[in-house]
């Protein structure tokens, strides 16, 4: 066999160029996020605190444990805040670019939409409605291949979880309609 | 030799149809889990998990470790096919294994990978056959003090060993104990951190969190590359095979190596992507030709899946023996074992012979029907690459859903799978670990009720951590621990000052 016999090729017709511009820095992510732990810290710490932080004549008290621990994330999300306002080599590392950014949300809008629609259509409807729109606007492939596949799967997974394993998923109007 | 007639009795609980059955479901799965671009082992065990709920504990457990197994397996076959690796444990094999395929000799390469494996498993499932009956009979005598200094001591492992900055192990530890708190108290039974809202009551489902943490999250990382890829098809004769199988013997120093590497790190936490690279680099120090690694050498492929197998197995070994994971994948089943009612730990040795017995027995029986599948199947699985991750995706987020829903069957579980999953994203984008989060959110509710006990019977007294000599030492060990990249560095210095001319 020679050094070319590549025998699976799989194409991705919506990548994300390589040089496309920084959305943002590492370092500014690092930054956000220390902000908002350190935001949660101080308020499981008070809740904690309001709870009862100290000891009783049984040993400590429920809000103890949590409020310490909240004081050891509050100090490591500080260090982190400085440590990262410091650091020159995160600041220069692309936490995202443009093009990645737009391809995330291409993954991640849907998945919203699609447990909005489960409140509403239930699971096994949505879940065609997300695999067949995916297929079909990120993925770029042929419509009936697009609702083949998303109808096959959706079957697969009610005959496997509802009928075979008995494991309830919410339910909408269609399922009504069809008397399950 | 008791354990070899619990064993054998192990073996005897297996040896059903619907039990093998089960597994080869199981294995199948697992492959595909791993073969999978975007999935893994936790994440897979994660997934798949609601399906087992409606099954006895036993079939549960064999299904769900031989996904794991089928998930370590699968691993293998990217990493050697596509030069991606699957799992950040197969990067090592990709240094020869791809060369290996490029150079026509995938299917050399990929017995390889697979034998070695099995080795690695399987020594380190003998290691679990004998010392784990023997650590957990130790460790029944052990009271809240020492529990809680043996969870302390694996948190102070994290963050002394870990290579992460310490700061964001911190970090992500207190939260995963901080979220794993929310809830009803369950020493005092008062509500704490749940402002007022009726969802928070049950608290953040550890199952739930994991799903969003480990497949959503993954999802939206892997949308971030490029997907495009070409690879090497192969197909394994047995005449590949059993040459492969020849030369074995030749390489039992590296392989022994390995397992060895591999078993040691594997029980202490997070050892396994450690343990192929040492594994890795190991061979090659040792090796009279090291220029010959990277360039598609079978050795380079033998050491780093041998490592990685034994650590992988060996980190369910403190798991059973004493309720602590020893990897993510471990605390997602650890996690699996809770929803059955099974308290991991010392305990489940003695209460639960049957079930302990048949899941060490299956995981021998798992490794060996692995092996066979894997070698035989090889061709399908690396054709599953051919589907466009585009209709890969969604049907990971549906998965994804139907886990996290069948959990609790509550809808605020899928909204807290999809913040777990941005969370995920965040934290793995700017090196915030997910293992110490995933560890601390199984073992929080634990470590907190035996702190709470110990200090309830030593009056509020910290002595009660150094009151004799075994939880002493272990609480010592834990604080060492946590400081070592300080001590590390004093000796360090200290030794440079005392022998300045030298180097």
């Amino acid at each position: 066999m020679s050094n070319t016999d590549i025998e699976i090729v799989v194409e991705d017709p919506t990548a994300p160029e390589a040089d496309s511009p920084a959305v943002t820095s590492v370092r500014a992510a690092d930054v956000v996020v220390c902000l908002l732990l350190l935001a949660l810290a101080l308020t499981l710490g008070y809740d904690n605190w309001r709870t009862g932080a100290g000891w009783e004549s049984t040993g400590p008290q429920s809000g103890y444990f949590p409020f310490y621990l909240s004081v050891i994330l509050g100090g490591a999300s500080l260090y982190g805040l400085v440590a990262a306002f410091l650091s020159r080599r995160e600041a220069s590392e692309i936490f995202v670019t443009r093009a990645q950014l737009r391809r995330v949300m291409a993954v991640f809008v849907p998945t919203l939409l699609f447990c909005l629609a489960m409140q509403f259509l239930g699971l096994y409807v949505a879940s065609f409605l997300l695999i067949a729109g995916f297929m079909r606007m990120v993925g770029k492939i042929a419509l009936w291949k697009s609702l083949l596949t998303a109808f096959v799967f959706t079957a697969v997974m009610f005959v496997t979880f509802d009928i075979a394993f008995d494991v309830i998923m919410p339910k909408g109007p269609l399922e009504a309609a069809l008397g399950r | 030799m008791e354990a070899l007639g619990l064993l054998m009795h192990g073996f005897a609980v297996l040896l059903t149809w619907k039990t093998l059955l089960l597994m080869m479901l199981g294995l199948v799965l697992g492959i595909f889990v791993g073969v999978l671009p975007g999935l893994g082992g936790p994440n897979g065990v994660a997934i798949l998990l609601p399906l087992t709920f409606t099954m006895d504990p036993t079939s549960a457990i064999v299904m769900l470790s031989c996904i794991y197994w089928g998930a370590l397996f699968g691993g293998a076959i990217t990493s050697i096919l596509f030069n991606i690796p699957g799992e950040a444990w197969s990067v090592a094999t990709t240094f020869d294994g791809y060369p290996m395929a490029q150079q026509g000799r995938a299917a050399e390469a990929l017995t390889a990978a697979f034998t070695s494996s099995f080795i690695g498993s399987l020594v380190a499932v003998m290691l679990i056959t004998f010392l784990a009956p023997m650590i957990s009979s130790f460790a029944l005598r052990f009271g809240p003090p020492e529990f809680f200094a043996v969870y302390l001591l694996t948190f102070c492992s994290f963050v002394g060993l870990g290579r992460e900055a310490k700061h964001k192990t911190v970090i992500s530890m207190s939260l995963g104990l901080l979220l794993a708190g929310i809830g009803m108290d369950t020493v005092s039974g008062q509500l704490r951190m749940t402002f007022g809202s009726a969802e928070l009551l049950r608290g953040v489902n550890f199952l739930v969190a994991v799903i969003g943490l480990f497949g959503i999250s993954e999802i939206l990382l892997t949308m971030e590359e490029r997907l495009a890829l070409r690879g090497h098809a192969a197909g394994i004769s047995l005449r590949v095979v059993v040459s492969v199988w020849k030369d074995l013997p030749k390489y039992w120093v590296t392989l022994l190596r390995s397992s060895f590497i591999g078993c040691w790190l594997g029980i202490t936490p997070g050892g396994a992507i450690a343990a192929s690279f040492m594994g890795y680099n190991l061979a090659k120090r040792f090796s009279k030709d090291p220029d010959s690694f990277g360039k598609g050498r079978i050795e380079g492929v033998f050491a780093p899946e041998t490592a990685a197998h034994a650590s992988g197995t060996a980190a369910l070994l403190p798991m059973l023996a004493l309720g602590i994971p020893g990897s993510g994948t471990a605390a997602i089943l650890l996690g699996g074992l809770m929803v059955w009612g099974l308290n991991p730990g010392p305990l489940l040795f003695v209460e639960h012979k049957d079930f302990v017995w048949g899941l060490i027995a299956s995981m021998y029986l798992g490794n060996v029907v692995g092996l066979v599948l894997v070698l035989t199947t090889v061709p399908i699985f690396a054709s599953i690459l051919r589907v466009p991750f585009a209709a890969v995706a969604p049907m990971i987020v549906v998965s994804c859903a139907i886990g996290a829903y069948a959990i609790q069957n509550a809808m605020f579980d899928i909204w807290l799978m999809l913040g777990f999953g941005v969370v995920g994203y965040v934290f793995k984008k700017i090196g915030i670990p997910l293992a110490p989060f995933t560890l601390a959110l199984v073992l929080g509710n634990r470590a907190e009720d035996a702190f709470r006990l110990s200090m309830i019977g030593s009056g509020g007294d910290m002595k009660v951590f150094w009151s004799n000599g075994l939880v002493g030492s272990i609480t010592t060990l834990a604080i060492v621990l946590l400081f070592w990249p300080v001590i590390d560095k004093v000796f360090g210095s200290v030794t440079r000052i005392l022998r300045p001319a030298k180097a």
